[in-house]
């Protein structure tokens, strides 16, 4: 188990753009604090990329490598065999996309260099649709939530479909480890990427990251949020290791509402 | 060493010889034996590298450029619809400036759906920032490739290279293909190390965003450093002359242009026909000329301009078309040619699409109607040449 009281003070992403109470830079720098300065970054035009690498602004103390949308874990691949040719043990090459970047587009990129059995950790994080275009829905939605292409009016009820199972889809590709963690237990998150490096070959990780322009809540509420989906069972923390799936119970859970009711996506719902 | 040899497996033998690094690649015809052999190769331990087993040409593409900004060799090769899967990622290529070779066995694009040669696919291309280079025999398949190793990782060039070869009438047809030796190579083309790569100890950022006063300025050092190629292509071409004794011209491979008054250009393998006619027709005592384009980028204005001058029709034969106008290189011919002072007429013609093959005859045909405009010219007529299509 990580201690968050060992964890080192420097910093690997630092002086981004990215907004009051981002989710997904959280999950980016909490995670880089346990992967340590031996990583190389591969990732995507998404909100990420947009806060951290516009040049001359560049907030990675890592390498970081940007490839299209759609190729993120084909790159983490070039990269993981570049670096064993150039004899450079020891470094850890992760794919971070968003969950647009992992579960739509970048699903058949990340299917493959799974089953190819690569050493790379993918982390999506995820905050539940296309946040760097303007909030549209993705394959990560979940049922219910409004977004700027499932708009609720007088037939439009929010996104129609429950989000999609990546976990099971990652699982199925039978690699030795994945999970999702959430950023509000970042202890669970930490130890969840310890696991991650320490196996041979793919590991998964999904981490739910809230989005407060995304979702429509106040910036200091993140954390909270991301607590409480996991409280109310609208996130499960979920591991996949040894061809087993277990999922952490939730003694007793939150009444939906405590966790839908700060969201204006869901406002709808609640009438 | 002679061998007798494919268009494919020369590539292959290149890619070999080159000590490329890291390939991935997705089968497509007609290029796919050029990825069998060298898995072959690398199974049977004459070939050490990495080999990626993509999902596709966008992954195969992408998966080279994530090896080559660790500083390693690499290939690629595709054909067709693959290339046009690639297509968002050939500019992500060029534009974060990484050099790499990538084979392109020409052929037609869909629909109707075809696996015979044209060059619609590369020429679709045309404006990704790519070096593109054709070629008209195998021997210069596996020497282009050799030769686009060193170009592309110039340092003042840094932009990948396309080696085109005419699908089947190149890809998949035998001759005889000397093949250097491994140290002869290794003295022409020494091992790829650059200055920036991916290096926990000097983080870099590789593929930067950048706003719109910057991202000009980015745009045009990719613009000076392909047009600086034209000068390093022309340059390891004669290094490579020095080291194996061939040479194919640089830029423009010439064939009698010095004192033709009717100039056929051409890319790729129908430049063997091509020669063929073009000294029958000078036995007859006509004078035509051959110009075979083997950089179509960089566009050799400077190289046209001087070897089309005298001309006075140039005709131009396109495995392509640029939908609601005309053959792609027909309108770069004449805008290279636009402001000489005594400007050739320049005809375009469409042939060899989807396979067709171009006979000697209708290559005699076209020469044969243009020698006619310049003879009606001769007898007070104006000077007017009409292009066709082979339908």
């Amino acid at each position: 188990m990580v201690k968050i009281k060992e964890l080192p003070d420097a910093e690997l992403v630092q002086g981004s753009y990215a907004c009051a109470g981002c989710g997904g830079i959280l999950a980016v720098r909490l995670a880089l604090k346990v992967l340590g300065p031996e990583t190389v970054i591969v990732t995507t035009p998404s909100c990420l990329l947009g806060v951290t690498t516009f040049y001359p602004q560049l907030a990675f103390k890592v390498p970081c490598v940007n490839v299209t949308f759609p190729s993120t874990a084909a790159a983490v691949s070039g990269v993981v065999a570049g670096l064993k040719r150039r004899g450079k043990k020891g470094v850890k090459v992760v794919g971070l996309a968003g969950d647009g970047g992992t579960v739509d587009i970048g699903l058949q990129a990340l299917s493959g260099a799974l089953e190819r059995g690569d050493n790379f950790i993918f982390i999506c994080y995820d905050n539940e649709a296309y946040m760097n275009t303007g909030v549209q829905r993705s394959g990560a939605t979940p049922l219910g939530a409004r977004t700027t292409t499932t708009p609720v009016g007088s037939i439009g009820r929010g996104e129609e479909r429950p989000k999609k199972d990546m976990l099971g889809i990652v699982a199925a590709h039978n690699i030795p480890y994945a999970a999702t963690a959430s950023i509000g237990y970042p202890q669970d998150y930490l130890s969840k990427v310890q696991k991650a490096m320490q196996v041979e070959g793919p590991a998964y990780l999904q981490v739910l990251s809230p989005c407060p322009p995304g979702w429509g809540y106040r910036s200091d509420l993140t954390v909270k949020l991301a607590r409480l989906a996991v409280q109310t069972g609208q996130w499960p923390l979920a591991e996949y290791e040894n061809g087993r799936l277990t999922v952490k119970e939730i003694a007793n859970p939150r009444p939906l509402r405590d966790y839908l009711a700060p969201q204006a996506r869901f406002a709808h719902l609640l009438g | 060493m002679r061998a007798y040899l494919n268009g494919n497996e020369a590539v292959a033998a290149a890619v070999k010889l080159a000590r490329t690094e890291v390939v991935a690649a997705y089968p497509i015809t007609p290029q796919s034996t050029i990825v069998e052999k060298i898995a072959e190769y690398i199974a049977a331990g004459s070939m050490e590298a990495d080999y990626i087993r993509v999902e596709s040409e966008h992954a195969a593409l992408a998966a080279c450029y994530g090896a080559a900004v660790t500083g390693t060799r690499v290939f690629t090769a595709t054909s067709s619809q693959g290339l046009a899967y690639m297509f968002e990622m050939l500019h992500y290529v060029s534009g974060c400036r990484v050099p790499m070779v990538m084979a392109v066995a020409n052929r037609g694009l869909a629909a109707p759906w075809t696996i015979w040669a044209d060059h619609q696919d590369a020429v679709a291309c045309r404006d990704t920032g790519w070096i593109q280079l054709y070629v008209e025999t195998a021997q210069e398949a596996l020497d282009t490739c050799l030769q686009a190793y060193k170009i592309a990782a110039h340092p003042e060039v840094l932009t990948p290279v396309m080696v085109c070869l005419d699908g089947y009438v190149l890809s998949h047809t035998e001759e005889i293909v000397d093949v250097p030796d491994q140290e002869a190579v290794d003295r022409f083309l020494p091992s790829y190390r650059p200055e920036y790569s991916v290096d926990t100890q000097r983080p870099y950022v590789f593929g930067v965003g950048a706003g719109p006063d910057l991202y000009s300025a980015f745009k045009y050092y990719q613009q000076q450093a392909i047009l600086k190629a034209k000068e390093v292509i022309k340059e390891v071409d004669r290094e490579f002359q020095a080291h194996f004794q061939r040479s194919y011209g640089g830029l423009v491979d010439l064939y009698y242009c010095h004192d033709a008054s009717v100039v056929l250009v051409v890319m790729g393998a129908t430049a063997g026909t091509a020669r063929e006619v073009v000294e029958y027709l000078r036995r007859q005592g006509e004078a035509v000329g051959l110009l075979r384009l083997r950089s179509f980028r960089p566009f050799p204005v400077e190289d046209l301009r001087a070897a089309l001058s005298r001309a006075r029709v140039v005709a131009v034969l396109d495995r392509d078309c640029s939908f609601g106008y005309e053959g792609v290189l027909a309108t770069e011919v004449k805008a290279a040619l636009a402001d000489l002072p005594a400007q050739p007429q320049v005809a375009g013609f469409i042939g060899g699409l989807g396979g067709r093959d171009i006979s000697q005859e209708e290559l005699a045909g076209i020469f044969r109607h243009c020698l006619e405009a310049v003879r009606r010219q001769d007898r007070g007529e104006e000077l007017v040449v009409s292009g066709g299509w082979q339908k």
